[in-house]
């Protein structure tokens, strides 16, 4: 952080940043339509104090908020798009790129962070929803491989909170290649005893469902969170009856036997690294290390 | 069997029927009507030749989803000395939008596992128009792991819309069904060929397709999402499948160019579904040739290959 930013009011430097939750003081929950402030709101990591909705949340700052403050660094930020097929609908992907670039400011669909959290060293990664619908393609998939390559290297536990409607059709083959590529990196990973926590967040659906977000060896959600292989909408067409109630929702897939549990996104930190510290054999955190204190990074 | 043609077909469709028509004739008349008929069918032959000399890749997917194409079922009986078709994912059901067995190609012992399609109404819906639930990718999973327990190498073909988007497929987990099955073939330590012979309709494909060579038949198809899917996604329009197929560079041999396909196999003139034996001898041979070049290498090392291959997929640039 340069001086400049540290002498500079807060409320400049939120307005910097991207959110994917409107602007505004005030906010008004999806949910159970409770006005809410917004600092509050940002507080409670964008989670409705009143009827615990979780709202989505880009991939910086779900993992801004995850990691102990101030001990990421970034993994691979400099791999960015091409377009190998010269794709064009009603739009070229290579504009399509550009403006999600520009609305997110972000390279691609997927961010990945080295960090620690509660003190523990680890890999998180997330998903941008708002690039091209945090779809996977070559960046992401490479990405993702780095991610794992350096949790192998360092022997770090990797994380991943997933949030996208599944591979990017703009890339065509080479997105499907990125389930395979994905989905090996993590068989290399439980070969070296590594662990790998998924976080399903709404929406997970597609072909990173049926890749990486579900080869946890924990899977989680978040509650409420849309997860599927298939969209609701095909289903429906396919099947031409009324969904049941709370279908692919994450309660749903807990009770079909799915997920190990549903975490709630202020629980994350702390749930996650016990269960690491159980997982990697490593004394309880010491009550110090607890919930965010500021690292001396 | 009377070949059913394609609507970019009718042509040649028109001289058959031409042709079929003086063969009835014939019985009764001069001998001049043999050389007609011998006339008739070269020029059927040049102009097969022609149209499919320049299909679009729209008109490809439709001759990829041909009725009348070879499944596995066809291939694992005109390919192989012997099949036995093992069943079940000993957990829920028997899917038969899967099939797969104990089988011999010449004199070598595989474990062959493939996508299957019905040829009749009854047939299709039995088999669920070739798309697997969770069941048939984890039977799938299954006989593979059979296969590495003894040795054998494993022969996948790949012929699907895609994975069942119902209810129950959802209930049981099908994202997870697919995943194991990508996340477990890449490091299993026997050799693994997989052969696109009809339709490699996305997750649903590529579940049975991790491999150490891909090949694809000539009019074979392989991409993300079907045309249509793409095209009411992107275009706002299903009507807009030609366009989408065109975008989506799916064809074999545009694969092959973008370096994503180990070997294409030609199909007869006009088509796999006209000649399932020459298709057939095609087809063995080229497996054969793989698994050949396949079995000299250490399974630890033929693992880390398939590795190294999985991870090289993607085109990205890199700034220092």
């Amino acid at each position: 952080m340069s001086w400049f930013e540290k002498i500079m009011p807060s409320r400049i430097k939120t307005e910097r940043r991207t959110r994917s939750v409107p602007e505004g003081l005030w906010i008004k929950c999806p949910a159970c339509d409770a006005v809410l402030y917004r600092a509050e709101l940002e507080r409670n990591l964008y989670v409705c104090p009143k009827c615990s909705h979780h709202m989505r949340i880009g991939a910086r700052e779900r993992l801004e908020s995850f990691l102990d403050k101030g001990t990421g660094v970034e993994i691979g930020a400099n791999i960015t798009p091409e377009d190998p097929l010269k794709f064009r609908d009603s739009k070229r992907y290579k504009d399509r790129l550009a403006q999600a670039q520009k609305a997110t400011g972000e390279k691609d669909a997927l961010v990945v962070l080295a960090g620690k959290v509660n003190g523990l060293d680890l890999v998180a990664c997330a998903f941008e929803f708002r690039f091209l619908g945090g779809s996977m393609g070559s960046v992401v998939g490479e990405r993702f491989k780095r991610a794992v390559d350096y949790c192998i290297e360092h022997r770090q536990p990797l994380i991943c909170f997933s949030a996208t409607g599944g591979a990017r059709m703009q890339e065509a083959l080479f997105s499907l290649m990125q389930m395979a590529k994905t989905s090996a990196a993590l068989a290399r990973l439980a070969q070296a005893h590594v662990p790998f926590i998924s976080v399903m967040t709404d929406p997970t659906t597609g072909g990173v469902s049926a890749s990486l977000a579900m080869l946890g060896d924990l899977n989680i959600a978040e509650p409420r969170a849309l997860i599927g292989f298939a969209g609701p909408r095909v289903i429906q067409q396919t099947v031409r009856e009324t969904l049941p109630e709370g279908f692919q929702r994450s309660e749903f897939l807990l009770e079909h036997g799915a997920l190990d549990m549903i975490v709630d996104r202020r629980e994350m930190r702390d749930r996650l690294t016990a269960m690491l510290r159980i997982l990697m054999k490593l004394p309880p955190a010491p009550p110090a290390a607890a919930p965010s204190k500021p690292s001396a990074a | 069997m009377a070949v059913a043609f394609l609507d970019f077909e009718q042509p040649i469709a028109e001289l058959e029927a031409k042709i079929e028509e003086l063969k009835h004739v014939s019985s009764d008349s001069e001998v001049n009507i043999q050389d007609e008929i011998g006339r008739l069918q070269a020029k059927s032959r040049q102009l097969t030749t022609s149209i499919f000399a320049n299909l679009t890749p729209w008109q490809i997917t439709q001759l990829a989803r041909h009725p009348q194409r070879p499944y596995t079922l066809d291939y694992a009986n005109l390919i192989c000395s012997e099949f036995h078709e093992l069943h079940g994912d000993r957990m829920f059901a028997d899917d038969l939008a899967i099939v797969g067995g104990l089988a011999r190609i010449g004199d070598r012992p595989i474990m062959l596992i493939g996508h299957q399609k019905g040829r009749d109404t009854k047939e299709r819906v039995r088999r669920n128009y070739g798309m697997p639930k969770p069941e048939g990718y984890r039977k799938a999973l299954r006989l593979m792991r059979l296969a590495e327990r003894f040795g054998l190498p494993l022969v996948t073909f790949i012929d699907t819309q895609g994975a069942y988007p119902g209810v129950g497929a959802e209930e049981r987990g099908q994202s997870e069904a697919i995943a194991r099955n990508l996340f477990e073939m890449s490091v299993l330590r026997v050799p693994i060929v997989s052969v696109v012979t009809g339709e490699g309709g996305s997750g649903g494909a590529i579940a049975i397709g991790v491999c150490d060579r891909l090949l694809m038949l000539q009019y074979s198809v392989y991409s993300v999402i079907s045309p249509e899917g793409c095209a009411s996604i992107l275009w706002k329009s299903a009507d807009k499948k030609e366009a989408a197929a065109e975008a989506m560079g799916l064809t074999a041999q545009r694969l092959s160019q973008l370096g994503l396909v180990d070997e294409v196999i030609e199909e007869p003139l006009g088509g796999a579904h006209r000649d399932h034996v020459a298709m057939s001898e095609r087809l063995k041979s080229a497996i054969i040739r793989h698994l050949s070049a396949l079995e000299k290498i250490p399974p630890d090392e033929l693992r880390a290959r398939r590795q190294e291959k999985i991870a090289a997929f993607g085109v990205f640039s890199e700034s220092g």
